[in-house]
């Protein structure tokens, strides 16, 4: 005890250094924690988003650009989905429902969906959690629109406000719809998903919206009003994906390979569960490649711990004489040294646990609203714990090679003041 | 520690070398030849010899620091040959007191923690200073008030802020604390100037004569002579002419 109480006063007389060394192992812990919980988080979050859903489908190319883009607005789908094939598939006897889904245009950088009223009722995400209305419901009339709760409190929306939609998916868009705006008339509750940052409008607004335009672009001399519009056929004649849930579970891979065969065009079906644990595995090379930096970082933090204690070895030694001539033994000497390695481990890794916390504190609403990324402050899992305890051991560690020089040093010094 | 062991330190001296031999290193020449040597317990001595004379090396054995391979260093009745180097750390933190030159403090502690180091290190030393005063830190602040160190607030001053002479004084206090039986002093004026120095000669000497510890006073300035019991010369106990 008198030797961990020496090793406090000791560090707290070289405290501008001690101070650094804790905080340069502080910062490591920091990205070494903070990598860690955005990993797990990540995938806590991605999980989260999509449930009750047995099969998404859409044209055929990769699933997992299928997945993110159906699901978490990421990317761009390669091609459409013919909407008699939508129907074929849905009246299908194994189908208890479908929800289709439409992509393409966007309003101030939220990404517009076109989808029908069954996805209120079927889009489930988390543990089996329907969407809720905060305010107002659902979409019924064609130039309706329901915000998620993200869209509206960030632009400030309330019910009744008019909006525009842009073609295509960029913050800002030249081409914008202009003539034919929108009304609010719902806003969703949050859901921690990427739904919070999605403007819902039915399939036929989408339609409507296109009517007068042609490969991305309005047909020159042709202009519709939303009157107009409204007289017209709005049943679309392609989207962008569906979602699909079946009577029975038993029947997923059936159904699935049914579709990959499909007829009539190249479709691909995917159980979203098991593509999500495919980007997983895709994702784990970055993940670790990642964890290897901040393990790296760790250790360069503790080379500086090792380089700071080790330059003041040598102006110690008679400190270490001193100690030695009132009764001090060469192991108390280099349980001295250690302490103060591991009192230096110890107060970076705390340090470092308060900052990420008190970071995630500030900074959490804004990953939220950036990346629809939600992430617990409190309490550390047990993974992290287990980092810090290796973190402290790799101070342990780089603390005995300072403790065993000392050591050396008050057996070869004895009580002779070198200075 | 045997009883026929204790019986024996009742009687012994302080310090008794015979035969002592002692080189740093088996390629090295030897620095130490010391026939006979006897300090007697309660006794003071100033030791004096230039430097280079090999002083420094002898209070290091005496102290149980180095160890002894050739010949016999007996200090307050223990044979040091035969005691492992635990048991002369405990004995040196039990039973002896070192004052050196300079820097004899521990800079980030306070006057008052640096005169109660050795009570960390001995329970020995811890009890026997309650015993004196009721609390070490009591028998502390006693010394240091002998010392003239009493001035209001200084206890709690960092021991670096000292002057030199204030921080001998502080160190003597710290070998004084606890009563041991040796107190080992090596040039502990030599940073002093002349007052001081017979200041701080005349403190120890008293401190010492109050406690009933023996004094092995290491100096080269023999104008000191007249406080000690006796003086010795180092060149003319160690057959080792001196180096360089």
């Amino acid at each position: 005890m008198a030797i961990l109480t020496l090793a406090a006063k000791s560090l707290w007389n070289r405290r501008l250094t001690s101070a650094l060394v804790v905080f340069a192992i502080a910062l490591s812990v920091i990205l070494l924690l903070g990598v860690e919980r955005l990993r797990t988080q990540t995938r806590a979050s991605f999980a989260h988003t999509l449930s009750d859903t047995d099969l998404i489908v859409g044209a055929r190319g990769s699933p997992i650009n299928l997945l993110l883009y159906s699901v978490f607005r990421i990317g761009d789908p390669t091609n459409n989905v013919d909407w008699s094939s939508y129907r074929t598939l849905a009246a299908d006897p194994q189908v208890a429902w479908t929800v289709p889904l439409s992509l393409g245009d966007s309003h101030r950088g939220f990404r517009v969906l076109g989808t029908d009223r069954s996805y209120f009722a079927h889009y489930h995400y988390g543990r089996h959690q329907p969407l809720q209305l905060a305010e107002g419901r659902e979409f019924e009339d064609l130039f309706d629109a329901v915000l998620g709760a993200e869209v509206a409190e960030q632009l400030g929306y309330q019910l009744g406000q008019s909006i525009v939609l842009a073609h295509g998916a960029g913050e800002v868009s030249f081409a914008l719809h202009q003539d034919k705006p929108f009304r609010v008339v719902g806003i969703l509750a949050r859901t921690g998903t990427p739904v919070d940052r999605t403007v819902h409008v039915s399939l036929a607004g989408i339609e409507a919206i296109h009517a007068d335009w042609q490969s991305g672009a309005p047909l020159p001399g042709v202009h519709l009003s939303p009157e107009q519009v409204r007289q017209l056929d709005l049943t679309p004649k392609t989207i962008t994906a569906f979602l699909v849930g079946l009577k029975s579970k038993t029947a997923i891979f059936k159904m699935q390979r049914q579709i990959n065969e499909f007829a009539a065009e190249p479709l691909l079906a995917i159980l979203p569960g098991l593509t999500l644990q495919q980007l997983w595995s895709l994702m784990s090379l970055a993940e670790n490649a990642l964890l290897v930096v901040s393990g790296l970082v760790v250790l360069v933090s503790f080379t500086v711990m090792l380089a700071a204690l080790l330059t003041g070895l040598n102006e110690r030694r008679r400190e270490m004489a001193i100690l030695r001539a009132v009764g001090a033994r060469p192991w108390q000497i280099f349980a001295l040294v250690l302490g103060e390695s591991l009192t230096l481990a110890l107060a970076g890794a705390a340090g470092g646990l308060a900052l990420l916390q008190g970071a995630l504190l500030l900074a959490g609403s804004l990953l939220e609203a950036r990346l629809g990324l939600t992430i617990a402050a409190w309490p550390p899992s047990v993974h992290e714990l287990s980092l810090l305890a290796i973190v402290l051991a790799c101070g342990l560690g780089a603390g005995l090679f300072p403790a065993w020089r000392a050591y050396r040093y008050s057996v070869a010094d004895g009580m002779t003041i070198r200075i | 520690m045997s009883p026929a062991a204790t019986v024996q330190a009742d009687a012994s001296p302080a310090i008794l070398i015979e035969g002592l031999r002692f080189r740093w290193r088996l390629d090295r020449p030897w620095v130490l030849d010391v026939p006979d040597f006897q300090l007697a317990m309660g006794e003071r001595w100033l030791l004096a010899g230039p430097s280079g004379s090999g002083k420094s090396t002898l209070l290091a054995l005496i102290a149980g620091i180095q160890r002894v391979r050739e010949g016999r260093v007996a200090v307050l009745g223990h044979e040091l040959t035969t005691l492992s180097g635990a048991a002369r750390d405990r004995l040196r933190a039990d039973r002896l007191g070192v004052i050196f030159q300079m820097f004899n403090l521990l800079p980030y502690l306070s006057v008052l923690e640096n005169v109660l180091l050795p009570c960390q290190f001995s329970a020995a030393r811890r009890n026997r200073a309650q015993a004196m005063a009721g609390s070490a830190t009591t028998e502390a602040r006693r010394l240091l008030a002998q010392l003239g160190l009493d001035a209001p607030g200084l206890e709690r001053r960092p021991a670096a802020e000292l002057s030199v002479g204030q921080q001998q004084r502080v160190a003597a206090a710290r070998a004084l604390i606890g009563q041991p039986e040796l107190i080992i002093a090596d040039e502990p004026t030599s940073a002093l100037d002349a007052d001081r120095r017979l200041d701080f000669v005349t403190l120890l000497q008293r401190e010492c004569a109050n406690a009933g510890a023996a004094l092995l006073f290491v100096s080269h300035d023999r104008t000191l002579a007249e406080f000690f019991d006796r003086v010795v010369e180092l060149p003319a106990i160690n057959r080792i002419p001196m180096l360089g």
